[in-house]
């Protein structure tokens, strides 16, 4: 039976929301290919977790347990990985493109001898050929390409975060654990973990529910503390597009697109933001794009489900103070 | 000495590139072609080790003809030896083939020398793959740390490096021995100043060519667009359809849009 493979990130026994997302689309295409979907966990005691891999639609678990692989590296990862995908050869295998992710990835493919498509945003099955369409933003988003890997297997791709949505949890379903081994030793890692240094304040966003979004039409630093305000009064998060990062108004983990992050919030809240294409691949997926800019021919409009053609700094303020007189009337 | 080789990649600058709406295909006429920035971080870096050790730098790049004004320009950068792989067979690849030819040519370089580091760009900004360095260390057999965003020490006496690479959640301090790859994040290192004695030689400098002939000899099914497992089926523009309401301020008052944007928080509990 072919299998979709999907590669679970964990680290310290907490999985990446993308897994799950990638558990979800896995289900879409082995259906497609009258395959089932399976998933491929590396770690160091992990246990814990295998239940809420098959609560997600893994109907198989190959799970590789060893001290060496007690947090990510690139050489173990990859040597258990290929080895795995070498024994069973699954038809599809997908990775989450985060940092680890593509690390891994990137390996793992070299290994197989087989293609990788990078940073995916849409997968589907060609109902002629069984072959995976893999499509992804190029050139900074200005066009999109599908791509095919039609003589070898696997089909690999990493998937960007935040564009598939994550399935339904369904607890009562358990599947088939298989434990596997793989020679693996300390001293072929090379690379050693001397310390972690955490973000001091993450910035969340691509998990976020609400994010205030501000484009180079702020004008300034000082419009970000506004905008600030109203994401800290919303329990939102604070995003931007590349030129008001590039002008030193926002950090960079604030950046939405194609070289930022791609986000799905309830609802994005663009000010000033033009909406160039780099910037729109990262929040189209939005359930909701409010966007306030004073030119009505800005391409923000075209995907936005309320536009407000005016200042922002206006609706911004109003906004805000309409948002407080409601908690105060309500408290 | 330390032995540094960098791996360079010319890309269209994609923030002025305009697309072909009928074909789309990207319009390549008068659109310049640059050092991927981030492989310009890479080759700033090697010329920062150049000058606290003593270091020999060697770059390399696979690319058409043009190619060889990106490593002209690494000379600039105090690059040692500067070498283009340039050859149609070369054409077409994807990351599997690019990786594969460049191991090739720097597993040719190795018979004279081994290199103890090795420098790639985080990714580049055409494609944004991120692939190729760690495919090359893997067809090579050695060690890769990818987003580096700090070196925090070297030590070539007991030959090993400690960096920091940076994830999602923050900051990992990795300490490895050489031969190691390193791929570059945009902050690890600063433009250098460049002496006009660099700019001098870089006008006169003519890099040595390999191609498929030799001086080395490839696996010809590994090559190129042959030796490229994906294939791109399709390429189009992503199209744009309007799906919302548009008011504007100078027809509607301040407090309706307001109110509408509470509703819409309202309706999805975010109030
Ligand atoms: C490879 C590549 C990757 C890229 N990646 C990203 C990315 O990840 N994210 C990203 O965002 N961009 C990215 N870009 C850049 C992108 O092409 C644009 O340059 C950028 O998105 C534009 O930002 P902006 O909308 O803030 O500025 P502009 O395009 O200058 O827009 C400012 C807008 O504000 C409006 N405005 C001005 N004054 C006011 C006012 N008082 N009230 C309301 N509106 C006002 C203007 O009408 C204008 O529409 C990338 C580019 C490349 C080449
Ligand atoms: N044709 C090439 N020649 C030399 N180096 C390359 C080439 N393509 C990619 N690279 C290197 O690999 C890095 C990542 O590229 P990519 O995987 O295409 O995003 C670049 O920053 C370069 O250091």
């Amino acid at each position: 039976m072919k299998e979709v493979w999907v590669y679970i990130e964990q680290e310290e026994g907490k999985i990446h929301p993308v897994s799950f997302e990638l558990l979800g689309v896995a289900q879409r295409l082995a259906s497609d290919l009258s395959g089932r979907v399976s998933a491929l966990l590396l770690g160091y005691k992990v246990e814990d977790i295998i239940d809420e891999i098959f609560a997600y639609g893994a109907e198989k678990i190959y799970y590789l347990d060893h001290q060496v692989l007690s947090y990510y590296r690139h050489i173990p990862y990859v040597k258990g990985a290929s080895e795995l995908a070498k024994k069973y050869k699954p038809e599809i295998f997908l990775i989450g493109a985060t940092p680890l992710g593509r690390d891994l990835a990137g390996g793992v493919a070299t290994h197989l001898e087989t293609g990788l498509t990078a940073d995916v945003t849409e997968l589907s099955i060609d109902s002629e050929t069984g072959q995976l369409l893999m499509t992804r933003p190029a050139y900074g988003g200005n066009i999109m390409a599908t791509i095919v890997c039609p003589h070898h297997r696997p089909q690999m791709a990493t998937v960007r975060p935040r564009i598939f949505p994550v399935p339904e949890r369904k607890s009562s379903i358990k599947g088939e654990l298989i434990r596997e081994s793989v020679e693996l030793h300390e001293d072929e890692a090379k690379v050693k973990r001397l310390a972690f240094i955490p973000k001091e304040k993450a910035v969340n966003l691509e998990y976020a529910e609400v994010i205030v979004a501000g484009g180079k039409g702020i004008g300034s630093k000082d419009g970000f503390s506004l905008l600030a305000e109203l994401a800290k009064e919303l329990k939102g998060e604070l995003g931007a597009s590349r030129l008001a990062v590039e002008a030193h108004w926002i950090g960079y983990e604030h950046q939405v697109g194609q070289t930022g992050k791609t986000v799905r919030p309830k609802v994005y809240l663009a000010f000033g933001i033009s909406g160039a294409i780099q910037h729109r691949a990262g929040m189209q997926n939005s359930d909701f794009i409010v966007a306030v800019n004073t030119d009505p021919e800005a391409p923000i409009f075209q995907i936005a489900n309320l536009g407000i053609v005016g200042d922002w700094k206006k609706v911004a303020e109003a906004l805000l103070f309409a948002i407080r007189k409601e908690r105060s009337t309500d408290g | 000495m330390l032995n540094i080789l960098v791996s360079i990649k010319q890309v269209p600058d994609t923030t002025n590139i305009r697309i072909n709406p009928d074909t789309g295909t990207l319009i390549r006429e008068g659109v310049p072609s640059i050092i991927n920035p981030y492989d310009i971080v890479a080759l700033s870096l090697a010329y920062q080790l150049k000058l606290r050790f003593k270091a020999k730098v060697t770059v390399i790049t696979m690319g058409p003809p043009q190619a060889k004004n990106a490593l002209k320009e690494a000379v600039e950068f105090g690059a040692d030896r500067i070498i283009l792989l340039c050859d149609r067979k070369f054409a077409g690849a994807d990351t599997l083939a690019t990786s594969y030819t460049l191991a090739e040519a720097i597993r040719f370089l190795q018979r004279e020398e081994l290199f103890d580091l090795f420098l790639f760009g985080k990714q580049a900004i055409d494609g944004d793959t991120a692939q190729v360095g760690p495919g090359v260390a893997n067809r090579l057999g050695i060690p890769v740390i990818t987003y580096v965003v700090k070196i925090e020490n070297l030590d070539p006496i007991h030959r090993k490096i400690v960096v920091h690479r940076k994830t999602e959640k923050g900051i990992e301090v990795l300490e490895a021995p050489f031969p190691i790859l390193l791929t570059c994040e945009k902050d690890l290192s600063p433009l250098p100043f460049v002496p006009l004695e660099n700019i001098l030689k870089a006008q006169r400098a003519e890099p040595e060519t390999f191609n498929a002939e030799g001086p080395l000899s490839f696996q010809r099914d590994k090559l190129g667009l042959k030796g490229s497992p994906t294939q791109v089926k399709k390429v189009y523009t992503p199209e744009l359809k309007r799906i919302g309401k548009i008011y504007n301020l100078d027809d509607v008052s301040l407090d309706d849009v307001v109110s509408k944007i509470l509703d819409v928080l309202r309706e999805r509990d975010l109030l």
